[in-house]
Protein backbone atom coordinates (compact mmCIF):
# COMPACT_ATOMS: atom_id res chain seq x y z
CA UNK A 1 0.00 0.00 0.00
CA UNK A 2 1.54 3.26 -1.10
CA UNK A 3 0.15 6.22 0.80
CA UNK A 4 1.10 8.88 -1.73
CA UNK A 5 -0.46 7.54 -4.84
CA UNK A 6 -3.55 8.82 -6.52
CA UNK A 7 -6.02 6.39 -7.97
CA UNK A 8 -8.11 6.14 -11.14
CA UNK A 9 -11.81 5.98 -10.49
CA UNK A 10 -14.99 6.49 -12.44
CA UNK A 11 -17.89 8.36 -10.88
CA UNK A 12 -21.36 8.16 -12.35
CA UNK A 13 -23.01 11.51 -11.71
CA UNK A 14 -26.43 12.42 -13.07
CA UNK A 15 -26.23 9.44 -15.45
CA UNK A 16 -22.87 10.48 -16.90
CA UNK A 17 -19.50 8.79 -16.26
CA UNK A 18 -16.51 10.85 -15.20
CA UNK A 19 -13.02 9.32 -15.16
CA UNK A 20 -10.92 10.91 -12.44
CA UNK A 21 -7.35 10.64 -11.21
CA UNK A 22 -7.58 11.58 -7.52
CA UNK A 23 -5.97 10.99 -4.15
CA UNK A 24 -8.01 8.77 -1.82
CA UNK A 25 -8.35 11.67 0.62
CA UNK A 26 -10.52 13.69 -1.80
CA UNK A 27 -14.09 13.88 -0.52
CA UNK A 28 -16.99 13.15 -2.80
CA UNK A 29 -18.00 16.79 -2.32
CA UNK A 30 -14.62 18.07 -3.55
CA UNK A 31 -14.63 15.55 -6.41
CA UNK A 32 -17.99 16.90 -7.57
CA UNK A 33 -17.09 20.55 -7.21
CA UNK A 34 -13.37 20.79 -7.92
CA UNK A 35 -12.72 17.85 -10.24
CA UNK A 36 -15.98 17.51 -12.18
CA UNK A 37 -17.09 21.15 -11.97
CA UNK A 38 -20.58 20.52 -10.67
CA UNK A 39 -20.73 23.35 -8.14
CA UNK A 40 -24.44 23.07 -7.33
CA UNK A 41 -23.59 20.90 -4.33
CA UNK A 42 -22.41 23.28 -1.61
CA UNK A 43 -19.70 23.15 1.04
CA UNK A 44 -21.00 24.54 4.32
CA UNK A 45 -19.47 23.18 7.50
CA UNK A 46 -17.53 20.33 5.82
CA UNK A 47 -18.14 18.17 8.90
CA UNK A 48 -21.59 16.68 8.42
CA UNK A 49 -23.41 19.24 10.53
CA UNK A 50 -25.21 21.50 8.06
CA UNK A 51 -26.41 19.31 5.18
CA UNK A 52 -25.50 21.80 2.41
CA UNK A 53 -23.55 19.02 0.67
CA UNK A 54 -26.44 16.53 0.62
CA UNK A 55 -26.65 14.40 -2.53
CA UNK A 56 -28.47 11.21 -3.50
CA UNK A 57 -26.86 7.82 -4.18
CA UNK A 58 -28.24 4.61 -5.70
CA UNK A 59 -31.57 6.22 -6.43
CA UNK A 60 -32.82 8.32 -3.53
CA UNK A 61 -30.55 7.58 -0.56
CA UNK A 62 -29.43 10.92 0.85
CA UNK A 63 -25.92 11.29 2.23
CA UNK A 64 -23.50 14.06 3.25
CA UNK A 65 -20.94 14.19 0.43
CA UNK A 66 -18.46 16.04 2.67
CA UNK A 67 -18.04 12.98 4.92
CA UNK A 68 -17.82 10.59 1.95
CA UNK A 69 -14.54 9.72 0.28
CA UNK A 70 -14.95 9.80 -3.51
CA UNK A 71 -13.11 6.46 -3.88
CA UNK A 72 -15.81 4.77 -1.81
CA UNK A 73 -18.47 5.84 -4.30
CA UNK A 74 -16.80 4.72 -7.51
CA UNK A 75 -19.31 2.99 -9.75
CA UNK A 76 -22.29 4.07 -7.65
CA UNK A 77 -25.13 6.07 -9.16
CA UNK A 78 -24.89 9.66 -7.85
CA UNK A 79 -27.53 12.38 -8.28
CA UNK A 80 -26.78 16.02 -7.48
CA UNK A 81 -29.02 19.09 -7.61
CA UNK A 82 -28.01 19.44 -11.28
CA UNK A 83 -29.67 16.09 -11.96
CA UNK A 84 -32.98 16.31 -10.13
CA UNK A 85 -34.86 18.40 -12.72
CA UNK A 86 -36.75 16.87 -15.59
CA UNK A 87 -34.84 18.33 -18.56
CA UNK A 88 -35.50 22.06 -18.68
CA UNK A 89 -38.51 21.82 -16.35
CA UNK A 90 -38.00 22.20 -12.61
CA UNK A 91 -38.49 19.29 -10.23
CA UNK A 92 -41.86 19.88 -8.49
CA UNK A 93 -40.01 20.51 -5.23
CA UNK A 94 -37.79 23.14 -6.88
CA UNK A 95 -40.91 24.89 -8.18
CA UNK A 96 -42.48 24.69 -4.72
CA UNK A 97 -39.38 26.27 -3.13
CA UNK A 98 -39.80 29.23 -5.50
CA UNK A 99 -43.52 29.41 -4.83
CA UNK A 100 -43.19 29.29 -1.02
CA UNK A 101 -40.01 31.37 -0.60
CA UNK A 102 -38.12 28.35 0.69
CA UNK A 103 -34.88 30.31 0.69
CA UNK A 104 -33.27 33.71 0.94
CA UNK A 105 -29.57 33.45 0.04
CA UNK A 106 -30.06 30.02 -1.52
CA UNK A 107 -26.82 28.48 -0.30
CA UNK A 108 -28.49 25.64 1.63
CA UNK A 109 -31.15 25.06 -1.06
CA UNK A 110 -29.47 22.34 -3.18
CA UNK A 111 -28.88 20.34 0.00
CA UNK A 112 -32.40 20.99 1.26
CA UNK A 113 -33.93 19.79 -1.99
CA UNK A 114 -31.81 16.65 -2.34
CA UNK A 115 -32.38 15.91 1.35
CA UNK A 116 -36.16 16.33 1.07
CA UNK A 117 -36.29 13.97 -1.93
CA UNK A 118 -34.36 11.37 0.06
CA UNK A 119 -36.43 12.06 3.16
CA UNK A 120 -39.72 11.40 1.39
CA UNK A 121 -38.37 8.21 -0.10
CA UNK A 122 -37.44 7.03 3.43
CA UNK A 123 -40.89 8.00 4.65
CA UNK A 124 -42.55 5.99 1.88
CA UNK A 125 -40.39 3.01 2.77
CA UNK A 126 -41.78 3.14 6.30
CA UNK A 127 -38.66 4.36 8.12
CA UNK A 128 -39.72 5.74 11.52
CA UNK A 129 -38.29 8.97 12.95
CA UNK A 130 -37.59 10.26 16.45
CA UNK A 131 -41.09 11.80 16.60
CA UNK A 132 -42.85 8.65 15.38
CA UNK A 133 -44.74 7.52 18.48
CA UNK A 134 -45.16 3.85 17.56
CA UNK A 135 -42.20 2.59 15.54
CA UNK A 136 -43.76 -0.85 15.12
CA UNK A 137 -46.85 0.57 13.38
CA UNK A 138 -46.99 0.40 9.61
CA UNK A 139 -48.51 3.75 8.71
CA UNK A 140 -46.97 7.06 9.75
CA UNK A 141 -48.74 10.38 9.22
CA UNK A 142 -46.85 12.81 6.95
CA UNK A 143 -47.11 15.70 9.43
CA UNK A 144 -45.15 18.95 9.74
CA UNK A 145 -43.63 17.52 12.92
CA UNK A 146 -42.32 14.55 10.92
CA UNK A 147 -41.02 16.84 8.16
CA UNK A 148 -39.15 19.07 10.63
CA UNK A 149 -37.58 16.17 12.50
CA UNK A 150 -36.56 14.34 9.32
CA UNK A 151 -35.08 17.53 7.82
CA UNK A 152 -33.09 18.45 10.95
CA UNK A 153 -29.81 17.55 9.25
CA UNK A 154 -30.21 20.57 6.97
CA UNK A 155 -29.59 24.01 8.45
CA UNK A 156 -30.79 27.27 6.91
CA UNK A 157 -29.04 30.25 8.46
CA UNK A 158 -31.45 32.67 6.76
CA UNK A 159 -34.19 30.92 8.69
CA UNK A 160 -36.44 30.09 5.74
CA UNK A 161 -37.73 27.02 7.54
CA UNK A 162 -41.40 27.98 7.35
CA UNK A 163 -41.24 28.20 3.55
CA UNK A 164 -39.14 25.05 3.32
CA UNK A 165 -41.62 23.01 5.35
CA UNK A 166 -44.52 24.41 3.27
CA UNK A 167 -42.77 23.52 0.00
CA UNK A 168 -41.92 20.01 1.18
CA UNK A 169 -45.39 19.43 2.60
CA UNK A 170 -47.18 20.65 -0.53
CA UNK A 171 -44.99 18.72 -2.96
CA UNK A 172 -45.08 15.40 -1.19
CA UNK A 173 -48.53 15.52 0.36
CA UNK A 174 -49.82 15.52 -3.21
CA UNK A 175 -47.65 12.52 -4.01
CA UNK A 176 -48.86 10.80 -0.83
CA UNK A 177 -52.47 11.28 -1.94
CA UNK A 178 -51.72 10.11 -5.46
CA UNK A 179 -50.35 6.81 -4.19
CA UNK B 1 -5.98 15.72 5.73
CA UNK B 2 -2.92 13.55 5.32
CA UNK B 3 -3.13 11.29 2.26
CA UNK B 4 -3.39 7.52 2.67
CA UNK B 5 -3.63 4.33 0.67
CA UNK B 6 -7.12 2.96 0.09
CA UNK B 7 -8.11 -0.67 -0.36
CA UNK B 8 -11.54 -2.18 -0.56
CA UNK B 9 -11.63 -5.45 1.37
CA UNK B 10 -13.23 -8.43 -0.36
CA UNK B 11 -14.00 -10.25 2.88
CA UNK B 12 -13.16 -10.25 6.60
CA UNK B 13 -9.96 -12.34 6.16
CA UNK B 14 -8.71 -9.96 3.48
CA UNK B 15 -9.50 -6.99 5.70
CA UNK B 16 -7.76 -8.35 8.81
CA UNK B 17 -4.71 -9.40 6.74
CA UNK B 18 -4.38 -5.90 5.34
CA UNK B 19 -4.64 -4.38 8.81
CA UNK B 20 -2.12 -6.84 10.24
CA UNK B 21 0.43 -5.80 7.59
CA UNK B 22 0.30 -2.14 8.57
CA UNK B 23 0.25 -0.91 12.15
CA UNK B 24 -0.94 2.50 10.97
CA UNK B 25 -3.90 1.27 8.96
CA UNK B 26 -7.53 1.56 10.01
CA UNK B 27 -10.81 0.04 8.95
CA UNK B 28 -13.19 2.40 7.16
CA UNK B 29 -16.97 2.06 7.46
CA UNK B 30 -19.33 4.86 6.49
CA UNK B 31 -16.66 7.43 7.35
CA UNK B 32 -19.05 9.73 9.20
CA UNK B 33 -16.76 9.91 12.23
CA UNK B 34 -13.37 8.78 10.89
CA UNK B 35 -13.26 11.13 7.89
CA UNK B 36 -14.11 14.04 10.18
CA UNK B 37 -11.40 13.04 12.68
CA UNK B 38 -8.86 12.67 9.85
CA UNK B 39 -9.71 16.12 8.55
CA UNK B 40 -9.02 17.48 12.05
CA UNK B 41 -5.75 15.47 12.16
CA UNK B 42 -6.93 13.64 15.29
CA UNK B 43 -6.67 10.40 13.33
CA UNK B 44 -3.78 10.09 10.86
CA UNK B 45 -3.81 6.59 9.37
CA UNK B 46 -1.41 5.64 6.55
CA UNK B 47 -3.97 3.34 5.00
CA UNK B 48 -7.70 2.73 5.08
CA UNK B 49 -9.26 -0.68 4.55
CA UNK B 50 -12.82 -0.17 3.37
CA UNK B 51 -15.07 -2.79 4.98
CA UNK B 52 -18.40 -1.50 3.71
CA UNK B 53 -18.47 -4.31 1.14
CA UNK B 54 -18.66 -6.95 3.89
CA UNK B 55 -21.92 -8.72 4.79
CA UNK B 56 -24.79 -6.28 5.33
CA UNK B 57 -27.67 -8.61 6.11
CA UNK B 58 -30.04 -8.76 9.05
CA UNK B 59 -30.98 -12.36 9.77
CA UNK B 60 -33.13 -14.19 12.28
CA UNK B 61 -31.78 -17.52 13.51
CA UNK B 62 -33.87 -20.60 14.29
CA UNK B 63 -33.86 -19.76 18.02
CA UNK B 64 -35.12 -16.22 17.42
CA UNK B 65 -31.83 -14.35 17.80
CA UNK B 66 -31.13 -11.56 15.36
CA UNK B 67 -27.76 -11.18 13.69
CA UNK B 68 -26.91 -7.80 12.21
CA UNK B 69 -23.94 -7.67 9.83
CA UNK B 70 -21.37 -5.03 10.80
CA UNK B 71 -21.68 -3.25 7.44
CA UNK B 72 -25.46 -2.77 7.75
CA UNK B 73 -26.33 0.92 7.68
CA UNK B 74 -27.93 2.41 10.79
CA UNK B 75 -31.09 3.38 8.91
CA UNK B 76 -31.49 -0.19 7.59
CA UNK B 77 -31.55 -1.47 11.17
CA UNK B 78 -34.07 1.17 12.25
CA UNK B 79 -36.35 0.27 9.35
CA UNK B 80 -36.15 -3.51 9.61
CA UNK B 81 -39.49 -5.10 10.42
CA UNK B 82 -38.08 -7.51 13.01
CA UNK B 83 -36.26 -4.74 14.85
CA UNK B 84 -39.27 -2.43 14.84
CA UNK B 85 -41.59 -5.13 16.12
CA UNK B 86 -39.39 -7.04 18.58
CA UNK B 87 -37.01 -4.29 19.73
CA UNK B 88 -38.80 -0.96 19.15
CA UNK B 89 -36.44 0.96 21.45
CA UNK B 90 -33.48 -0.06 19.29
CA UNK B 91 -35.18 1.39 16.19
CA UNK B 92 -36.03 4.50 18.18
CA UNK B 93 -32.54 4.91 19.63
CA UNK B 94 -31.08 4.84 16.11
CA UNK B 95 -33.40 7.49 14.71
CA UNK B 96 -32.68 9.69 17.72
CA UNK B 97 -29.03 9.76 16.66
CA UNK B 98 -27.35 12.11 14.17
CA UNK B 99 -29.30 13.07 11.01
CA UNK B 100 -31.05 11.18 8.23
CA UNK B 101 -28.04 11.61 5.93
CA UNK B 102 -25.56 10.32 8.50
CA UNK B 103 -27.74 7.34 9.46
CA UNK B 104 -27.78 6.34 5.78
CA UNK B 105 -23.98 6.30 5.69
CA UNK B 106 -22.99 5.05 9.15
CA UNK B 107 -22.47 1.33 9.66
CA UNK B 108 -23.38 -0.68 12.74
CA UNK B 109 -19.75 -1.66 13.36
CA UNK B 110 -18.64 1.94 13.01
CA UNK B 111 -21.32 3.12 15.41
CA UNK B 112 -19.76 0.98 18.15
CA UNK B 113 -16.34 2.45 17.40
CA UNK B 114 -17.26 6.11 17.14
CA UNK B 115 -15.14 8.32 19.32
CA UNK B 116 -16.09 10.83 21.98
CA UNK B 117 -17.36 14.31 21.16
CA UNK B 118 -15.42 15.85 24.08
CA UNK B 119 -14.35 19.31 22.88
CA UNK B 120 -10.87 18.85 24.29
CA UNK B 121 -10.38 15.60 22.38
CA UNK B 122 -11.10 17.51 19.16
CA UNK B 123 -8.93 20.51 20.08
CA UNK B 124 -5.29 19.87 19.22
CA UNK B 125 -4.22 22.78 21.43
CA UNK B 126 -5.82 21.19 24.52
CA UNK B 127 -4.46 18.44 26.76
CA UNK B 128 -6.21 15.13 26.27
CA UNK B 129 -5.10 11.74 27.61
CA UNK B 130 -7.20 10.06 24.99
CA UNK B 131 -5.57 11.83 22.05
CA UNK B 132 -2.15 12.16 23.58
CA UNK B 133 -1.68 9.74 26.51
CA UNK B 134 -0.06 11.32 29.56
CA UNK B 135 -0.74 14.92 28.52
CA UNK B 136 -3.55 15.47 31.03
CA UNK B 137 -7.28 16.19 30.81
CA UNK B 138 -8.41 19.76 30.24
CA UNK B 139 -12.07 18.77 30.59
CA UNK B 140 -11.66 18.18 34.34
CA UNK B 141 -11.32 21.90 35.04
CA UNK B 142 -12.82 23.08 31.78
CA UNK B 143 -16.26 23.43 30.27
CA UNK B 144 -17.57 19.98 31.15
CA UNK B 145 -21.33 20.26 30.67
CA UNK B 146 -21.48 17.24 28.32
CA UNK B 147 -19.14 15.04 30.35
CA UNK B 148 -19.39 11.86 32.40
CA UNK B 149 -20.96 11.43 35.83
CA UNK B 150 -20.43 7.67 36.15
CA UNK B 151 -17.27 5.56 35.93
CA UNK B 152 -14.91 8.39 35.05
CA UNK B 153 -11.29 8.59 36.19
CA UNK B 154 -8.95 11.50 36.98
CA UNK B 155 -7.52 10.84 33.52
CA UNK B 156 -10.67 11.21 31.44
CA UNK B 157 -14.28 12.29 31.85
CA UNK B 158 -15.35 11.85 28.22
CA UNK B 159 -18.60 10.11 27.24
CA UNK B 160 -19.47 7.63 24.52
CA UNK B 161 -21.75 9.41 22.04
CA UNK B 162 -23.82 6.54 20.60
CA UNK B 163 -27.58 6.20 20.97
CA UNK B 164 -27.81 2.79 19.27
CA UNK B 165 -25.29 1.29 21.70
CA UNK B 166 -27.41 2.25 24.70
CA UNK B 167 -30.26 0.04 23.48
CA UNK B 168 -27.83 -2.73 22.49
CA UNK B 169 -26.40 -2.67 26.03
CA UNK B 170 -29.88 -3.15 27.49
CA UNK B 171 -30.51 -6.01 25.05
CA UNK B 172 -27.53 -8.11 26.19
CA UNK B 173 -26.18 -8.07 22.65
CA UNK B 174 -22.88 -9.70 21.76
CA UNK B 175 -20.23 -8.47 19.35
CA UNK B 176 -18.68 -10.98 16.94
CA UNK B 177 -15.12 -10.16 15.96
CA UNK B 178 -12.54 -11.72 13.69
CA UNK B 179 -8.76 -11.31 13.76
CA UNK B 180 -5.55 -13.10 12.82
CA UNK B 181 -6.09 -15.53 15.69
CA UNK B 182 -9.60 -16.41 14.65
CA UNK B 183 -13.07 -15.44 15.74
CA UNK B 184 -14.43 -14.61 19.17
CA UNK B 185 -17.51 -13.16 20.78
CA UNK B 186 -17.50 -10.22 23.21
CA UNK B 187 -20.39 -9.43 25.56
CA UNK B 188 -21.69 -5.95 24.86
CA UNK B 189 -20.97 -4.75 28.39
CA UNK B 190 -17.34 -5.89 28.05
CA UNK B 191 -16.84 -4.34 24.63
CA UNK B 192 -16.42 -0.69 25.65
CA UNK B 193 -14.09 0.15 28.52
CA UNK B 194 -14.09 2.65 31.33
CA UNK B 195 -11.20 5.13 31.05
CA UNK B 196 -9.12 4.13 34.09
CA UNK B 197 -5.44 4.86 33.45
CA UNK B 198 -5.71 4.19 29.70
CA UNK B 199 -8.51 6.34 28.25
CA UNK B 200 -6.97 5.95 24.78
CA UNK B 201 -7.87 2.24 24.89
CA UNK B 202 -11.59 2.47 24.32
CA UNK B 203 -12.66 -1.08 23.55
CA UNK B 204 -11.69 -4.69 24.09
CA UNK B 205 -10.83 -5.06 20.37
CA UNK B 206 -7.26 -6.00 19.45
CA UNK B 207 -5.52 -3.98 16.75
CA UNK B 208 -6.09 -6.62 14.07
CA UNK B 209 -9.66 -7.43 15.02
CA UNK B 210 -12.66 -6.50 12.92
CA UNK B 211 -16.29 -6.40 14.09
CA UNK B 212 -18.20 -8.73 11.78
CA UNK B 213 -21.67 -8.75 13.35
CA UNK B 214 -23.83 -7.97 16.36
CA UNK B 215 -26.13 -10.61 17.80
CA UNK B 216 -29.26 -9.83 19.81
CA UNK B 217 -30.45 -12.86 21.75
CA UNK B 218 -34.12 -13.76 21.67
CA UNK B 219 -36.15 -12.14 24.46
CA UNK B 220 -39.76 -11.32 25.20
CA UNK B 221 -39.34 -8.19 27.29
CA UNK B 222 -38.22 -5.72 24.64
CA UNK B 223 -41.62 -5.39 22.95
CA UNK B 224 -42.42 -3.06 25.84
CA UNK B 225 -39.45 -0.74 25.58
CA UNK B 226 -38.65 2.93 25.29
CA UNK B 227 -35.73 5.16 24.39
CA UNK B 228 -35.72 8.69 25.73
CA UNK B 229 -33.04 11.22 24.88
CA UNK B 230 -32.68 14.48 26.79
CA UNK B 231 -30.63 17.03 24.91
CA UNK B 232 -30.03 20.76 24.43
CA UNK B 233 -31.88 20.88 21.08
CA UNK B 234 -35.03 19.02 20.11
CA UNK B 235 -33.24 17.29 17.24
CA UNK B 236 -29.78 16.53 15.90
CA UNK B 237 -27.83 16.89 19.15
CA UNK B 238 -25.93 14.48 21.36
CA UNK B 239 -27.52 13.25 24.58
CA UNK B 240 -27.03 14.96 27.90
CA UNK B 241 -28.73 11.90 29.34
CA UNK B 242 -30.52 9.11 27.56
CA UNK B 243 -32.33 6.06 28.85
CA UNK B 244 -33.06 2.82 27.02
CA UNK B 245 -35.39 0.64 29.03
CA UNK B 246 -37.52 -2.46 28.67
CA UNK B 247 -39.96 -3.62 31.31
CA UNK B 248 -42.01 -6.72 31.90
CA UNK B 249 -44.60 -6.45 34.65
CA UNK B 250 -46.71 -9.36 35.87
CA UNK B 251 -49.61 -8.70 38.24
CA UNK B 252 -48.07 -5.45 39.45
CA UNK B 253 -44.66 -7.02 40.04
CA UNK B 254 -41.55 -6.37 37.95
CA UNK B 255 -40.65 -9.63 36.28
CA UNK B 256 -37.85 -8.26 34.15
CA UNK B 257 -36.28 -4.80 33.95
CA UNK B 258 -33.55 -3.82 31.51
CA UNK B 259 -32.05 -0.39 31.53
CA UNK B 260 -29.02 1.40 30.14
CA UNK B 261 -27.92 5.03 30.19
CA UNK B 262 -26.29 7.10 27.48
CA UNK B 263 -24.40 10.38 27.67
CA UNK B 264 -23.24 9.75 31.23
CA UNK B 265 -20.14 7.54 30.97
CA UNK B 266 -17.16 6.49 28.86
CA UNK B 267 -19.29 3.55 27.72
CA UNK B 268 -22.97 2.80 27.32
CA UNK B 269 -23.87 2.38 31.00
CA UNK B 270 -25.83 -0.73 31.80
CA UNK B 271 -27.84 0.06 34.93
CA UNK B 272 -27.37 -3.23 36.79
CA UNK B 273 -28.32 -1.61 40.12
CA UNK B 274 -31.70 -0.55 38.75
CA UNK B 275 -32.33 -3.98 37.27
CA UNK B 276 -31.44 -6.00 40.36
CA UNK B 277 -33.24 -3.62 42.71
CA UNK B 278 -36.48 -3.80 40.76
CA UNK B 279 -36.68 -7.47 39.88
CA UNK B 280 -39.44 -9.06 41.96
CA UNK B 281 -40.55 -5.73 43.48
CA UNK B 282 -43.80 -3.84 43.01
CA UNK B 283 -43.89 -1.75 39.84
CA UNK B 284 -44.34 1.56 41.64
CA UNK B 285 -42.90 4.99 41.15
CA UNK B 286 -41.46 4.91 44.67
CA UNK B 287 -39.49 1.77 43.81
CA UNK B 288 -38.31 3.33 40.56
CA UNK B 289 -37.08 6.32 42.55
CA UNK B 290 -35.15 4.12 44.92
CA UNK B 291 -33.71 2.11 42.06
CA UNK B 292 -32.56 5.26 40.27
CA UNK B 293 -31.06 6.56 43.51
CA UNK B 294 -29.10 3.34 43.97
CA UNK B 295 -27.76 3.50 40.42
CA UNK B 296 -26.58 7.09 40.80
CA UNK B 297 -25.23 6.67 44.32
CA UNK B 298 -21.60 6.80 43.21
CA UNK B 299 -22.14 9.41 40.50
CA UNK B 300 -19.63 12.23 40.45
CA UNK B 301 -20.40 15.54 38.82
CA UNK B 302 -18.03 18.32 37.80
CA UNK B 303 -18.46 22.07 37.72
CA UNK B 304 -20.85 22.25 34.77
CA UNK B 305 -22.53 18.84 34.71
CA UNK B 306 -23.76 18.25 38.26
CA UNK B 307 -27.29 18.68 36.96
CA UNK B 308 -26.93 15.42 35.02
CA UNK B 309 -27.12 13.34 38.22
CA UNK B 310 -30.64 14.50 39.06
CA UNK B 311 -31.56 14.53 35.36
CA UNK B 312 -30.53 10.89 35.03
CA UNK B 313 -32.53 9.91 38.13
CA UNK B 314 -35.64 11.67 36.89
CA UNK B 315 -35.34 10.31 33.36
CA UNK B 316 -35.04 6.76 34.67
CA UNK B 317 -38.17 7.17 36.85
CA UNK B 318 -40.10 8.83 34.05
CA UNK B 319 -39.29 6.17 31.45
CA UNK B 320 -40.06 3.26 33.80
CA UNK B 321 -43.34 4.90 34.84
CA UNK B 322 -44.36 5.32 31.22
CA UNK B 323 -43.53 1.68 30.51
CA UNK B 324 -45.46 0.42 33.54
CA UNK B 325 -48.93 0.91 32.12
CA UNK B 326 -47.93 -0.78 28.89
CA UNK B 327 -45.97 -3.53 30.61
CA UNK B 328 -48.89 -4.99 32.52
CA UNK B 329 -50.50 -8.18 31.25
CA UNK B 330 -48.32 -8.66 28.20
Amino acid sequence: MNENQSVSISLNVNKKDYDLQIEPRVSLLDALREFIGLTGTKKGCNQGGCGACTILVDGETRINSCLALAVQYAGREITTIEGVANGDGLHPLQAAFVEHDGFQCGYCTPGQICSAIGMFSEFQNGLPSAVTKDVSAGAIEFSDEEIRERMSGNLCRCGAYVGIVEAVRETFAQEEKAR
Amino acid sequence: MKNFAYTRAADAAHATNLIAQNGRAKFLGGGTNLVDLMRENIEQPDALVDVTGLPDQIEETADGSIIIGAAVKNSQVANHRLIREKYPFLAHAIVFGASGQIRNMATVGGNLLQRTRCYYFYDEAANCNKRSPGSGCDALEGFNRIHAILGSSPNCIATHPSDMCVALAALDATVQVEGRNGKREIKFDDFHRLPGDTPHVETDLQADELITSIEIPQNNFAVNSLYRKVRDRASYAFALVSVAAALEVDDGVVKNARLALGGVAHKPWRAFEVESFLTGKAATEENYRQAAKAELENAQGFEHNNFKIELARRTIVSVLSELTGNGEAK
